[in-house]
Order: C-alpha cells, then structure tokens, then sequence
C-alpha cells in the first residue's frame, strides 16, 4: 500500500438551505475542493459520496450517477459510488477513496459527503433517521434517536456520576468554538442554563444536547503521496483510515456507557499510524448528542473512563485545553447533515493542520483525528491526519 | 412499517418467543437464526420467554415521530430478561417511577397506529412486578 495525502478541501456552508438543493450543495463543495487542489475535473478517476437517507429525504436514489452527472464528471464516465453508514457514511466515504488510490487502483479521487434534510418535516426527518437504529427492534416499539442516547446517559450518569451541567457543557463548549466558524449553522453562544431549561426530548437529553437537522455537503481530494507536492505546498498526510463494526442494536451491546466500535478503530488506527494518543493536537468526534461526546473522548481513550465530563467542566476540550475537541462546533453547532459529517470533519482537521483555521487555530497543530458514528455505534470510522 | 412486515414478527411481539442455542446455552431475543458464538456449529431452537426481568437504563420521550406522538410522554426502557438477553420496550408507569434495577413483567399493549385509518400494531410492554 502507498501513503495517500489530502489536497483540496471543500465545504460549503451548513444550515437550513432552503434555497439549495441536494444538487447546488454537493456541486458547490466539490467545485470547492477541486478549486483548492487547482486541478481540472478532467483529471478525477473515482468519486466516492457519503449519503445517509436520500431516498426518504428527496425521494432520490441512485446518488452516485447523480453527483458524477452534475458534477460535469459524465463525460470521462468516472466510476462514482454511493457508500451508507447512517451518520458515518461520509467518515465511509473518505475510508473508501484513501483504499482506492493506497491500493493504486485509482490515482486522483474525490470522497465526498452529502445530506439535504430540510425538504422534509422535522417528525418525518426524526423517522428518517430512526433508521439509523434497528427498525423492527428499536424504533418499532418507540425508541428514537435520542431517545437511544438518552439511556446511554441515564447508565452512564449512573455508572461514573456524570452530572447535568457536565453533558450542557459540551454543547457550551461546541456553541463557543462555532461561534468562530463562518461555515457553523449556529454561531450563538448558549450558557449551561440555556442548555438546563430548554425543553426535555428524552430526558435526560434536552433540545439543546441534541445536534440539529441541517443541510450540507463537503468534499476532499485525494492523490498518492508522492504526487500532493504538484497541486499544494500544504499536503496533509492519511495516517490512518480504520473501521469497526457491532450490533446495530443498543441492548445487544457488552456495554451501554461505552462504544466498543470506537476504542477497537482508535486502537487499529494508532497501531497502524504508530502513534500515541498524546502525539494528537486536535481532534472531531462524533458529537450527535452531548453524551456522544463524553463517550468518545473516553472510548478513543483521551480521558480515562468515567473522566469525560468532569475534563469537559474543567475546559481541557476547548481551544487552549489539553486536548481541543470539535473546534467547528462539532455536529452540535456546525450542523450534522448526517452523510456530509465525516468528510466535514476531515476539512476542519486538514485546516487545523495547514494553519488555516483563523480565530479557531489550535496553535502548532501537527496531527489530528476525526472520529465518525453510524447509529448508536454500530460502525465506527477513525482517521489520523498529519501536516 | 407495512403489515406483513409487522405481521412476520407476531410470534415474537405478542409472545416473546426467542431463540436459543442448544449448543452453548445462549438465549437470544430479539431471535436470532445463528448464533454469535458457535456460528454454524450451533443448534437454534425457538424458545418463549418468561417475561420477567429488570430496568438496566431507561428514558422518557417527549418527542416521538407520528406513530407514537399522541403516547408522549412515555417510558422507554431497556429491560434485561432473567435468561439473559436485553430488549427495548416500553414501561406502563408513570415517569417518576422508573428507576435502574426495577423489576418487570411483561405484558400484551397496543404499541401504536398508522394514522386514523391505519392499522393498529400490538406488542410487549412491561409493568412494575
């Protein structure tokens, strides 16, 4: 296998786009990244989109045709695939074109991300994405998706004496650092008590531990390593791309105040980047849901277990902490367009790293992670980047 | 989810019947054809739970898709039954009461309709024991 590095980015803004659709978005983010690496269209071999539920939120499937058709891609017939894992189909997608160009069956690749969620109704959306979990199992007898959260944080509180105001202040944390992304869907800052009063979705979770319904897309380009040096000075270097799987369903879990999918892609991806989890400057995890953080940043074992909400309260996830975590937000404040997420998160990491990453820099970044979860835990994805 | 969709899985929404493997003694529910450990090797059997078991985490949804927007809110809980597996289901009790480690009971419920002139789906809940 051949190292492969990143080196166009693209993303573009996240939020309800009303006025855009699932065409404009992906057309925009990919132009975006081919923009950034200086390179023609011409030169593409292979698109991989990451996209959840396009069948149910535009009533359109057969994305991968669609996207390489708009995309000005159809006159090369470039092969373009369509990868799903509920919210890590984009963290799939940009796994699936590092295997392609690192196996050398293609040289130039796009991995993009995509969701447009807003064409639909927030109960259907909520549905939508129900079948994230076990449809004949879970949702059928009433779970929802925050509602799967929420009793991972009803045993994890139980478990380690995670507290309230410890979840709310993930979402402070997340609201704060996108409130110096211009691409964040939210760029206000909340308080621990906004988060405490606002209203119960599935208690213990409230409307603002949630992470919002938003339309997206992002996309990245990709090329062996040998070659970045002929499209930017600023390659950032694939350490690793690792993924695991487990049950689809929360009750068939070892553990419910652990994702095990999480630790065993981190332990994969370190191993295979021979590094050490203190070697990572920046990371973007996957936030779905206030408790979802606290759970990552253990499970990828940057705090010991039952640490995560009391390290969260002391500020060592913030910029200028120990470890800064979801310096876009996160998908609380940039905006979870579940198929777009994983990819986005390689953006924000690629920037850190390149220097580019304006009031939100992470000063002296030299390795990042991104972390990305389909379900409840069912798929894991882990990438390790470096400058 | 469409009638024969739903109807496939009676036996095991009215009834609890599971499957277990004769070879390693693991009981499964939701059913499974094969089981974890010994694959191919193993021996399934269909089997009918008890219906007794605890609360091991639990939450109450205020916010449901349609199907289940009129219970709100409503107790949902993953219950550990005594043979071993766990399931999602939901608790007939008032919020306040569900605590970690409650014991319950299974019980035949309405779990919800397809709109006014939809269908009317069936299933286990559970009660305090």
């Amino acid at each position: 296998m051949r190292e492969v590095a990143i080196v166009g980015l693209g993303c573009t803004k996240f939020g309800e786009m009303w006025d855009k659709s699932f065409r404009d978005l992906f057309i925009e983010a990919g132009l975006m990244a081919l923009e950034d690496a200086g390179m023609s269209g011409a030169q593409v071999e292979a698109l991989y989109g990451g996209n959840m539920s396009s069948g149910i939120f535009i009533q359109q499937e057969h994305v991968g045709a669609l996207i390489a058709d708009y995309s000005g891609l159809i006159s090369n017939n470039v092969p373009s695939t369509r990868v799903e894992a509920a919210c890590a189909s984009g963290g799939l997608a940009l796994r699936s074109g590092i295997i392609a160009v690192a196996s050398e069956y293609h040289d130039i690749v796009i991995s993009a991300g995509i969701e447009k969620m807003t064409d639909i109704g927030a109960e259907k959306a909520m549905d939508a994405l129900a079948a994230a979990a076990d449809r004949e199992w879970e949702a059928a007898v009433g779970a929802t998706f925050p509602g799967l959260y929420a009793m991972m944080a009803r045993a994890h509180m139980h478990e380690f004496g995670t507290t309230r105001e410890q979840l709310a202040q993930v979402a402070v944390k997340n609201h704060y650092h996108g409130s110096m992304n211009p691409r964040a869907q939210f760029r206000n800052r909340i308080t621990i008590d906004s988060v405490i009063s606002s209203p119960l979705v599935a208690d213990p979770l409230r409307l603002f531990d949630c992470s919002p319904i938003t339309d997206g897309a992002a996309a990245v380009v990709l090329v062996p390593a040998e070659r970045a040096r002929e499209f930017t000075d600023t390659p950032i270097y694939v350490k690793a791309a690792s993924q695991a799987s487990d049950t689809i369903s929360l009750h068939d879990r070892r553990s419910l105040t652990s994702i095990d999918a999480t630790t065993v892609a981190a332990d994969r991806a370190f191993k295979t980047a021979r590094l050490e989890r203190s070697n990572i400057d920046v990371a973007e995890v996957h936030d779905c849901f206030t408790i979802a953080e606290i759970m990552a940043i253990e499970d990828l074992r940057f705090f010991e277990k039952g640490r995560g909400g009391p390290a969260t309260l002391a500020g060592d996830t913030a910029i200028g902490g120990k470890i800064p975590i979801n310096t876009s937000g996160g998908l609380k404040a940039c905006g979870h367009p579940v198929g777009a997420t994983g990819i986005k998160q390689a953006v924000e990491i690629a920037e850190q790293l390149r220097g580019d990453a304006g009031k939100r820099q992470v000063e002296g970044a030299e390795i990042g992670l991104t972390h990305n979860v389909g379900g409840t835990g069912g798929t894991v994805v882990v990438h390790i980047l470096a400058r | 989810m469409n009638v024969p969709r739903f109807c496939r899985e009676i036996p095991s929404r009215y009834n609890l019947i599971g499957t277990k493997c004769e070879n390693c003694d693991t009981y499964y529910f939701p059913p499974r054809r094969v089981c974890i450990t010994c694959r191919r090797k193993g021996v399934i059997r269909e089997y009918q739970f008890e219906g007794s078991g605890k609360v091991v985490t639990h939450t109450t949804i205020y916010s449901a898709p349609e199907n289940f927007s009129k219970m709100t809110p409503y107790v949902l809980a993953i219950v550990e039954l005594d043979e071993g597996p766990k399931l999602t289901a939901q608790i007939v009790c008032d919020p306040s009461e569900v605590k970690i480690g409650m014991r319950v009971k299974s019980v035949f419920r309405k779990l919800g309709e397809e709109g006014p002139d939809g269908v009317i789906y069936y299933g286990t809940k559970f009660i305090p024991a």
